[in-house]
């Protein structure tokens, strides 16, 4: 970490680094939060309607969900890889680790806008033309729907905020002469990737799985 | 100044055990487990996501307060749904 510049303000680089690091975490946890409140919406409604819960579980498509989720896993672990060369002196190695992220982080969301384009196909939007001859309970087979949508539709726009940040994290760390430079902004935005993964994490059993 | 971050052994591991714990947790949802299969799955995300946050998120090597840090969006997470959960369970 020669090569990492020090502001003022710090004693040191690892003063300066475990500063990044904390105000990372407590951006993370109004994060938390934000998602928090959709989880527990669906917490209440899952305890106390199950049953349509279950039954709209079963018109998702559980397989997409699943590769997605392979997607996303792997995606984080090339994000680690490029925090690692970068911490290390490996400039190539991290442009290549970060651009292949980045990548990985738009399959998701292709394979997410594939899902909904059958989803709305399927007709299964909430509103006037939903298809309700599956469920016995439309009102709260609705409810599931309104939650997927938003909270998969929010994960998508913290995914292409990821997305944003990696990329341009792959340019600065391309046409800057050492990779040290950048490895501690590179590390914060490891832990946004990695966060955002997370919240896929829960995701994906509580909409695909919980049936 | 020494680095206290994983090598890259220890991501490769990580990695082969979260498509582990992904394969297992689709394996338990086709077996249909009844009134088990949320918590088994839930279970299985929880652990994922510990591994993300101590391996891939720096947390194992991170500092006390740093983990404190961290911990502090789960405490408030855990009071939302607890005292929620406690009102519209609790309910006749």
């Amino acid at each position: 970490m020669a090569d990492t510049p020090l502001a003022h303000q710090f004693d040191d680089v690892a003063q300066q680094r475990e500063a990044a690091g904390l105000g990372m975490w407590t951006f993370l946890a109004t994060e938390v939060l934000f998602f928090g409140g959709l989880f527990t919406v669906y917490t209440v409604y899952r305890v106390k309607d199950s049953a349509a819960f279950v039954e709209a579980c079963h018109e998702l498509y559980m397989w997409l969900g699943a590769i997605n989720t392979v997607v996303l896993l792997t995606s984080s672990w090339t994000m680690a890889l490029g925090v690692h060369a970068a911490q290390h002196g490996e400039r190539r190695r991290a442009v290549s680790f970060l651009v292949r992220t980045a990548v990985l982080g738009l399959v998701f969301l292709l394979i997410k806008g594939t899902e909904y384009s059958l989803d709305i196909r399927e007709r299964l939007v909430p509103g006037p033309g939903f298809r309700a001859e599956w469920t016995v309970d439309p009102t709260h087979a609705q409810l599931f729907f309104v939650l997927y949508f938003v909270m998969t539709g929010l994960h998508a726009v913290h995914m292409l905020a990821g997305i944003g940040v990696v990329s341009a994290m792959a340019f600065m760390v391309w046409k800057s002469r050492s990779s040290t430079h950048h490895a501690n902004a590179l590390e914060m935005a490891g832990l946004y990737w990695h966060f955002v993964d997370i919240v896929w994490i829960f995701l994906f059993p509580l909409l695909y799985l919980v049936a | 100044m020494t680095e206290h971050t994983a090598s890259t052994r220890t991501y490769r591991n990580v990695a082969m055990t979260l498509f582990v714990l992904l394969a297992g947790t689709v394996i338990v949802a086709k077996l249909q487990l009844g009134t088990l299969a949320p918590v088994i799955a839930l279970s299985i995300a929880a652990a994922k996501a510990v591994l993300v946050a101590m391996f891939f998120m720096h947390l194992y090597y991170g500092s006390r307060l740093t983990r404190v840090f961290a911990a502090a969006g789960l405490f408030w997470l855990l009071i939302l749904l607890g005292l929620t959960l406690g009102d519209f369970l609790s309910r006749s």
